[in-house]
């Protein structure tokens, strides 16, 4: 059997769960599933086990564009210096209970 | 045994010994993700076990617990199907095994909500949801194994086959079935048979697969304490520990 027509593994999913509402979805880890739907139960049986969510997203590894460690520099260290980028320039009146 | 006890020990059992067959594919599923799976489905139907034998245990006034009954009765006083009982064969086999089983424990614990033991009825209600999602579980299985790879699609098939022979056996309405009927505390197994069926014949047609129909032989006489030759084997492993090292805790 070649590999193309019949994978020995399945593709790789990256797992994000949303631990309750009004929090946002986190990446929780990843797992292997031949399609979507399984997936998201496979998700459901590894990572929800005791009651850890109540929504569950999964993304194709291979979907997922991400930053390389090699470029770390030029992506982030320019924003070291930049202090003026926090907020924290700022009075809050005392009586400003949510800012 | 009150009629009341031992359809509920019948519940009881079916819901042990394949929780202990499901165990087997921890590290014999197709990924580690699969095992996880099976054995949740499995670790489910343990839980059912243990409410229902601890009910079993008040309901026939012998006040045995949960492990007494699990661990310390012999072959003859179980009351499983046969189903649940056959050796774990290939992954096409576990799948067609679920999806009847789950089928027909969907309509059971849909019906059992109405059940006049509030305790069963409790755990009936509680159960259904866990049954619901094995349902889905094998459906989505044989769904993808069926309409997959002709060899994939072959050995689905192959496991419609090898189940059916044990399946008559889930909706005979035996004298104890019947009379727990009757009281309001269970259901008649033959009342269960057409919707489950049309579950699975719904999933069997969209999977591209036949539903077999044609069969020589039926199991027979589970209810009554006589089993086929897996159940000695079986038993001997789950309950060996508990012999050996009587009150043995964690």
């Amino acid at each position: 059997m070649s590999a193309e027509s019949s994978p020995k593994t399945w593709p790789l999913w990256e797992v994000f769960v949303r631990g309750k509402r009004g929090l946002s979805h986190v990446h929780v880890g990843s797992l292997h599933a031949p399609d979507a739907t399984m997936a998201l139960r496979n998700a459901r049986d590894v990572y929800t086990r005791r009651q850890e969510g109540v929504s569950l997203w999964v993304v194709r590894a291979a979907d997922i564009t991400a930053s390389s460690p090699d470029e770390r520099g030029s992506f982030f260290d320019p924003a070291g210096d930049k202090v003026y980028r926090h907020p924290t320039f700022y009075d809050v009146p005392d009586d400003v209970e949510y800012l | 045994m009150p009629a009341a006890a031992a359809y509920v020990l019948g519940l009881a059992d079916d819901a042990l010994v394949y929780a202990q067959r499901l165990g087997e594919w921890i590290s014999r599923g197709p990924q580690i993700e699969e095992d996880m799976a099976l054995a949740n489905v499995g670790l489910d139907l343990l839980g059912q076990a243990r409410a229902l034998l601890t009910r079993v245990g008040e309901l026939d006034g012998t006040d045995r617990s949960e492990d007494d009954l699990a661990y310390f009765r012999d072959e003859r006083e179980f009351r499983n199907v046969h189903l649940v009982e056959q050796e774990r064969a290939g992954f096409g086999f576990e799948m067609a095994r679920l999806l009847w089983f789950s089928s027909y424990q969907c309509e059971l614990y849909a019906a059992l909500r109405a059940s006049s033991d509030a305790v069963l009825a409790g755990v009936a209600e509680k159960a259904l949801k866990e049954v619901d999602y094995h349902r889905d579980h094998a459906t989505q299985w044989v769904l993808r194994l069926g309409d997959g790879t002709p060899e994939s699609h072959e050995r689905m098939q192959q496991g419609l086959v090898e189940v059916l022979p044990y399946l008559a056996e889930l909706f005979d309405d035996d004298p104890t079935s019947v009379a727990a009927a009757e009281s309001g505390l269970g259901v008649l197994p033959s009342s269960l048979h057409d919707s489950a069926v049309a579950h699975v014949t719904r999933v069997v047609a969209e999977a591209t697969l036949e539903l077999p129909t044609e069969t020589k032989w039926r199991s027979r006489g589970g209810r009554d304490g006589v089993h086929s030759r897996p159940m000695g084997y079986l038993l001997a492993e789950m309950q060996h520990l508990a012999r050996s090292h009587p009150g043995a805790q964690w």
